[in-house]
């Protein structure tokens, strides 16, 4: 069988990886239920399940504290005939829905236990991307044919500045891996996260404008497999948002002092980086306002 | 010489190189040479003046060539004399050299006698020359002394500021030296006699007592102790003929021999002395990088010769060797210096100390003192200071401190947002939120995936809004500098397009061509 694995490959298998944003905080704040748009992700995971007879999908839900795999449509598990309630749901993702439904039970216990305090309502995406990258390192070293990998995030939370050095990190170890990272986005604001994202590592990012249409954007833009991108013409963003995150307060910013040393973001004037310890010399701006600081510690001390 | 003032010696007569020569006697005597064949029948008689010879050549002793004397007249004519052997030849040579030079003296002597008409001359030539320039002044002249109302004189007395203004005119304008080496300068050399004449003005003594200050310190004390000046300067021209002969042995010889003239041929001593307390003031610190590739400093005049010789000197003569290249930088210096004195004094010994005051004066500028000695040593051992030689220099090191990276993301701390919510409030939403979350998944897994998934109006405008979008300019811009229009094309296209049109290939490959 290996024999005819190897004609069987052709260029265009793929290996999707998805990274489903399952943050109920924004899940209830839109306009499309939770149900609808499961139902378009699932019917675009058919179809690319049916491009190729080799396509493998890989689905991991981005949660609020934590992060899981939902799917893998290589487990034999999965290929069986599941038992079908006689209902319209497809045997091949009942797995999937029901592993679904066990982690936001878990996501919902953890998030628990976290002792709220006032952050962004966002999903983990550093955690996610982590885990998909593992995952495609492993399906690298599994031997010399594989599909090729990909990277998609259906994500409707904001960014989350606090994750910004992590997911940036994870950003150029997918582009190292040569691996594109395309992303949906479906939520109100701009995500910088995702935007900088699919334009280091080459991907495709897109905002649907009618979320009812969500399955035709998806099938359209982001169903098309590696090789076919060298000749399909994708719709491609006008700019990119390359606003970074402070170190100290975690706040998105686009100007700021930059240790030279480590090259850590801060958004205010610091005497020592926090990161490396170097220390700073006089900034030529803050000559008046230490001088009026001098003024104000004598009458203190 | 035989015969006081004559010489008679047996010879053969011939006219011409290949006669064979007719034997006979020759007659020298004062003024005259006569010529008498031994055949009184044949007419080769000949009589000849010494003033009308004008040079004489001889074989040399040593050549296989019999020993002739070749006298040529005024006329060209050549008249070839064989005697019988060479001391009969030089005697009758020398006769004939010391003969030339005495008609050769006297009309010299009618020249001295009337140098003091000169100065009178030398006046009227000025007055020639006032009138020639002035016509004004020409006038006058014409007028007054033409007529007889004025004589020359008393025209001349009034105006003796003109002639004065005219010499101080002359000598306001300091004249510089000349560039053209004075040793250079070749004397007359006079074939006759065999004597060699140079000519010395008050310029060139100024210039040789510029350049060598061992012969100013020479003439300052032998002269007019000891010789007079014109010994002094027959003696150093014979030092300068010496040299350039090229022959240091005899050189050396005659330094041997007379005292005055060893000083002449000696390296200058003085010179030596300036130039090494010159050097000794010139800084040492100097990069000898550039000087790797030049090794022609062994060579003597870096291998050039005055005139294009090479020869070889014995080592005990060496001293007596001069080079070009010494002449050379000693007179550029001279040159650039300029006239250090303003004696401007047709007595050379006034030239001389004068000269010698202003180099002591310059010299005592020059001397260094000992305190500036020393810093002048330590400047040089501070710029000249090798690295690995110092002390080890240990710099005060910082410990690196580098913050625990599970701070920064463990911190989901973000104090930025007003979340308007409190903390109560938050965790009701969260729990709300999940409640929801937890319906929706029932709900699809009961009813399945929802029917029509998609209504085709809402996918047809998706469609048509995405066309729209990946064909318009504005997305292209800003995405991918590195893009052009090729490679938006198929690469099938793309090939074809670039096989049938290579000229093409350049313009549509520029980075900044769009489609519009």
């Amino acid at each position: 069988m290996p024999a005819i694995a190897s004609k069987q490959y052709s260029d265009d298998v793929s290996l999707l990886v998805l990274l489903l944003d399952t943050n109920p905080l924004f899940w209830s704040t839109t306009s499309i239920t939770f149900s609808q748009f499961l139902s378009h992700v699932l019917a675009f995971l058919n179809a690319v399940l049916g491009l190729n007879q080799l396509n493998q999908v890989v689905v991991i839900a981005t949660g609020y504290s934590s992060c899981d795999y939902i799917y893998d449509s290589s487990l034999t598990s999965n290929h069986g005939n599941f038992e079908s309630n006689g209902t319209g749901m497809p045997a091949i993702f009942g797995s999937l829905l029901k592993k679904l439904e066990e982690f936001v039970t878990k996501d919902e216990e953890l998030s628990k236990e976290e002792v709220s305090e006032d952050r962004i309502p966002s999903c983990l995406l550093s955690g996610s991307l982590s885990m998909a990258l593992c995952y495609i390192q492993r399906v690298f070293r599994s031997g010399h044919l594989h599909p090729q990998p990909r990277i998609l995030c259906l994500q409707g939370s904001p960014d989350g500045p606090e994750q910004y050095v992590a997911v940036m990190n994870s950003i150029f170890s997918a582009q190292r891996l040569m691996v594109p990272i395309d992303s949906c986005y479906i939520g109100v604001q701009n995500s910088a996260f995702l935007q900088q994202a699919s334009y280091i590592t080459g991907g495709v990012h897109h905002t649907p404008k009618q979320l009812d249409g969500l399955f035709q954007y998806l099938t359209t833009i982001f169903a098309t497999d590696l090789h076919s991108r060298g000749f399909v013409q994708l719709p491609k963003p006008i700019g990119v948002d390359f606003r970074a995150s402070c170190f100290c307060h975690k706040k998105t910013i686009d100007m700021g002092y930059i240790c030279s040393v480590c090259l850590s973001i801060f958004c205010e004037h610091h005497k020592k980086c926090s990161t490396c310890g170097s220390v700073f010399g006089q900034s030529k701006l803050d000559d008046a306002s230490s001088a009026s600081d001098k003024k104000r510690k004598a009458p203190s001390t | 010489m035989a015969g006081g003032g004559q010489v008679e010696k047996r010879v053969k007569y011939k006219s011409s190189v290949k006669d064979p020569g007719t034997p006979g006697f020759l007659r020298i005597r004062e003024g005259m040479l006569l010529f008498v064949p031994n055949d009184p029948k044949s007419d080769s008689k000949l009589k000849v003046l010494t003033q009308n010879i004008k040079s004489q050549k001889n074989t040399k002793e040593g050549s296989n060539k019999p020993p002739w004397l070749n006298l040529t007249n005024k006329l060209g004519k050549s008249h070839i004399f064989e005697f019988e052997n060479y001391p009969d030849m030089h005697a009758c040579r020398d006769f004939i050299t010391k003969a030339l030079a005495i008609c050769e003296e006297e009309p010299n002597k009618s020249a001295v006698s009337t140098s003091s008409e000169q100065l009178s001359i030398k006046e009227l030539e000025l007055r020639f020359k006032l009138l020639r320039e002035n016509s004004e002044l020409q006038r006058l002249h014409k007028q007054f002394v033409e007529s007889k109302v004025l004589t020359e004189d008393e025209f001349w007395a009034t105006r003796k500021k003109l002639l004065g203004k005219d010499s101080i005119r002359k000598s306001k304008q300091q004249v510089g030296l000349k560039s053209m080496m004075v040793s250079g300068i070749k004397p007359s050399t006079d074939g006759r006699t065999n004597r060699v004449t140079f000519n010395l003005t008050p310029e060139i003594i100024f210039q040789i007592f510029a350049e060598k200050p061992a012969v100013r310190q020479a003439f300052i004390n032998y002269v007019p102790s000891k010789m007079t000046e014109k010994d002094f300067w027959t003696k150093y021209f014979r030092a300068e003929y010496l040299y350039s002969t090229k022959n240091t042995a005899v050189a050396a010889a005659e330094a041997a021999e007379d005292e005055e003239l060893a000083v002449f041929l000696k390296p200058d001593e003085i010179l030596a002395r300036e130039t090494r307390q010159k050097i000794r003031r010139v800084d040492p610190t100097l990069d000898m990088e550039a000087d790797q590739g030049d090794d022609y400093t062994h060579l003597m005049d870096h291998g050039i010769q005055r005139d294009g010789t090479m020869d070889v000197v014995e080592p005990q003569n060496d001293q007596f060797r001069r080079s070009l290249l010494q002449d050379l930088n000693r007179h550029a210096a001279v040159v650039l210096e300029g006239r250090s004195i303003d004696v401007e004094s047709e007595d050379t010994r006034i030239v001389a100390e004068a000269l010698t005051r202003v180099k002591q004066v310059s010299k005592a500028d020059g001397e260094t003192t000992k305190d500036a000695n020393l810093e002048r040593l330590e400047r040089m051992s501070r710029l000249a200071g090798m690295e690995d030689l110092q002390a080890p220099q240990n710099f005060p090191l910082a410990p690196l401190s580098i913050k625990d990276p599970r701070d920064y993301f463990e911190s989901q701390q973000g104090n930025v947002l007003n979340v308007p919510r409190g903390a109560k409030g938050l965790k009701r939403n969260v729990h709300e939120a999940y409640g929801l979350l937890k319906e929706s998944i029932l709900e699809i897994r009961a009813t399945g995936l929802s029917d029509p998934l998609i209504r085709p109006e809402v996918s047809f405008e998706v469609f048509s809004s995405l066309t729209r979008t990946i064909s318009t300019a504005k997305n292209i811009i800003g995405k991918n500098p590195r893009e052009s229009i090729l490679d938006r094309l198929p690469k099938s296209t793309k090939d074809e397009v670039l096989h049938v049109s290579p000229t093409f290939s350049s313009v549509l490959s520029d980075k900044k061509l769009y489609m519009y």
